[in-house]
């Protein structure tokens, strides 16, 4: 009795110290108290689970704690900012797979009865599942292991009839009340597969989307599977993560314009568009032409996207920044909300390169300068700088709002080769009469023209 | 029954008040950090390992598999987070 009081109460603190955590994540300034308090609060609540009345196999639990715990923290600390989204992914889908295989195992020890847990233990299964395997396939995209995107004939059927069959399984298992392990085998697998189908269309500037959305996703599992195991403390912490999740996402998904079903349904691929692209030609220029350009400008924009983030020039372009400033030229960032692979990815790289909060802003900010910009600099961004998504009706993009670079009177555009970007859509940008190419990696271009901007003072 | 409903709907008005007003340079460390505060299903993941049937080693297969993963939500969610907002706050 005590034990049981003594677990209870220590749950609910940790369920104040995650919401005061999360809340001082929200402001620069608290942000990084708010983890370390949302981090004592893990432990706690791990250390004081042991002494939950009636449990046994320690061993087997304290090693797994360690085999997963520590790949999880050794990968954590390796992995360069770039990859972050992908890990962010990861971390997230091993959320939503341990919700689901909680929700398994008390099916197998038959420890879920009544129409209201089953429910919730099949809906947290669900969506755990999907989660799950949908994040194992973000990650694999984003790692590269899997460029294309894919599309199976006929996708959003498939889509809808895989969701309802699934569904279906899923009402069964309420109904029957006593489910066979056939029932609950075939709805795990539908489960998965459903997550596999779901995130393999989707690619582009849709990705960050979609993370959010599993990130959602997971948390509304956990809070479902809080309630199956009677612990308040994972109701309370998955719900509000569920909450502001689906937030996030919103937020996201109204910044490129396009409702949530659509980035799930209709995906930007390049397809949409074989054969109607952009025409005309791309005109090159050199590191040198460009740096002059620069040098003796007024108002430099630069945009930067994922290229910049994969060549890891971020350190590159704010040294050359600085060169630029001191020769009197006025240089500012502009940030597209779904630049990088996650949302405000971009903000992270330039933090992490220096530069200033003061120096980058975001699109509403910024958008009505490009006119009065000499240079707009893009550096591996494509979509966000497609003029197509305020022109063109039949582009996949339409209606996204985008970064105006073409109204700047010169535009300079880094990028490796010709092929069109992530999404696979053309660039009509990249053909319009102000704009100028300079092919190669980021790293290397930006160097060459730091190089050229100092032998200009 | 009541109850839960109760906690669910409180907390839901929490998530979307907590990060309402973030602004858009904290939406990654933010949506990590909610990520690694989900990871506190390793707490679940403990309690049925820790009340699966000892004898049966699918219940504890299954129940390991649900700690391994909610141990690695938990600790990488955490490391990651932590080192993003650690470039935020490095020049304040």
């Amino acid at each position: 009795m005590t034990a049981k009081l003594l677990v209870d109460a220590s749950y609910f603190v940790v369920a104040v110290l995650f919401i005061l955590g999360l809340k001082a994540m929200a402001s620069p300034v608290t942000a990084r108290k708010g983890i370390v308090w949302a981090g004592i609060g893990m432990v706690v609540a791990t250390l004081v689970t042991f002494f939950t009345p009636g449990m046994q196999n320690f061993g087997l639990i304290i090693l797994a704690i360690v085999i997963g715990g520590v790949a999880a923290w050794w990968s954590g600390k390796v992995v360069k900012m770039t990859d972050m989204p992908q890990m962010v992914a990861i971390y997230n889908g091993m959320g939503g797979g341990a919700a689901a295989a909680i929700a398994a195992l008390e099916f197998a020890r038959g420890g879920v009865h009544g129409v209201v847990f089953t429910t919730l233990a099949t809906l947290g299964a669900l969506i755990g599942a999907v989660s799950f395997s949908g994040s194992c396939v973000a990650f694999a995209k984003l790692q590269g292991l899997m460029n294309k995107a894919w599309r199976l004939p006929a996708q959003n059927a498939v889509n809808i009839v895989l969701a309802l069959v699934t569904v279906l399984v899923g009402v069964g298992i309420v109904v029957s009340g006593d489910p066979t392990p056939t029932q609950i085998i075939t709805f795990f697998v539908l489960s998965l597969v459903l997550g596999v189908i779901i995130t393999l269309p989707i690619g582009g500037a849709d990705m960050p989307v979609v993370i959010s959305l599993f990130n959602a996703f997971t948390g509304l599992a956990v809070g479902f599977e809080g309630y199956v195991l009677g612990i308040p403390a994972l109701i309370i912490a998955g719900i509000v993560v569920g909450a502001a999740g689906t937030l996030l996402t919103q937020l996201m998904a109204k910044a490129m314009n396009r409702p949530i079903t659509n980035i799930l349904f209709s995906p930007i691929t390049g397809e949409a568009q074989a054969g109607s692209g952009p025409t005309g030609t791309m005109k090159e220029c050199s590191a040198m032409d460009a740096a002059s350009m620069m040098r003796y400008a007024q108002k430099v924009i630069i945009v930067p996207g994922y290229g910049m983030a994969v060549a890891g020039a971020q350190h590159k372009v704010y040294e050359m920044t600085k060169l630029l400033e001191e020769a009197g030229v006025e240089v500012k960032f502009a940030i597209h909300p779904v630049a990088g692979r996650m949302p405000g990815h971009m903000n992270v790289l330039l933090a992490e390169a220096g530069v200033p909060y003061e120096q980058i802003f975001d699109l509403e900010e910024i958008n009505e300068e490009f006119s009065q910009a000499d240079v707009a600099l893009v550096i591996g961004a494509n979509d966000v700088v497609n003029p197509v998504a305020r022109t063109d009706k039949t582009s996949p993009i339409y209606g996204m709002p985008i970064l105006n670079a073409d109204k700047a009177q010169n535009v300079i555009v880094i990028k490796r080769g010709k092929g069109a970007g992530y999404s696979g859509i053309e660039n009509a940008l990249f053909f319009e009469e102000n704009c100028r190419l300079c092919y190669g990696s980021a790293q290397g271009v930006v160097s060459e023209m730091i190089g050229h901007v100092k032998s200009l003072s | 029954m009541m109850e839960a409903l109760y906690i669910f709907m409180l907390a839901a008005f929490t998530g979307y008040e907590v990060i309402a007003r973030v602004p858009v340079i904290l939406h990654t460390p933010l949506m990590s950090g909610s990520n690694f505060v989900h990871g506190v299903v390793l707490v679940g993941a403990m309690v049925v390992l820790g009340h699966a049937d000892p004898e049966d080693p699918l219940q504890l297969a299954i129940g390991f598999i649900a700690v391994v993963l909610g141990a690695a939500n938990a600790a990488g969610g955490y490391v990651v987070t932590e080192r993003m907002l650690a470039m935020f706050t490095k020049k304040n």
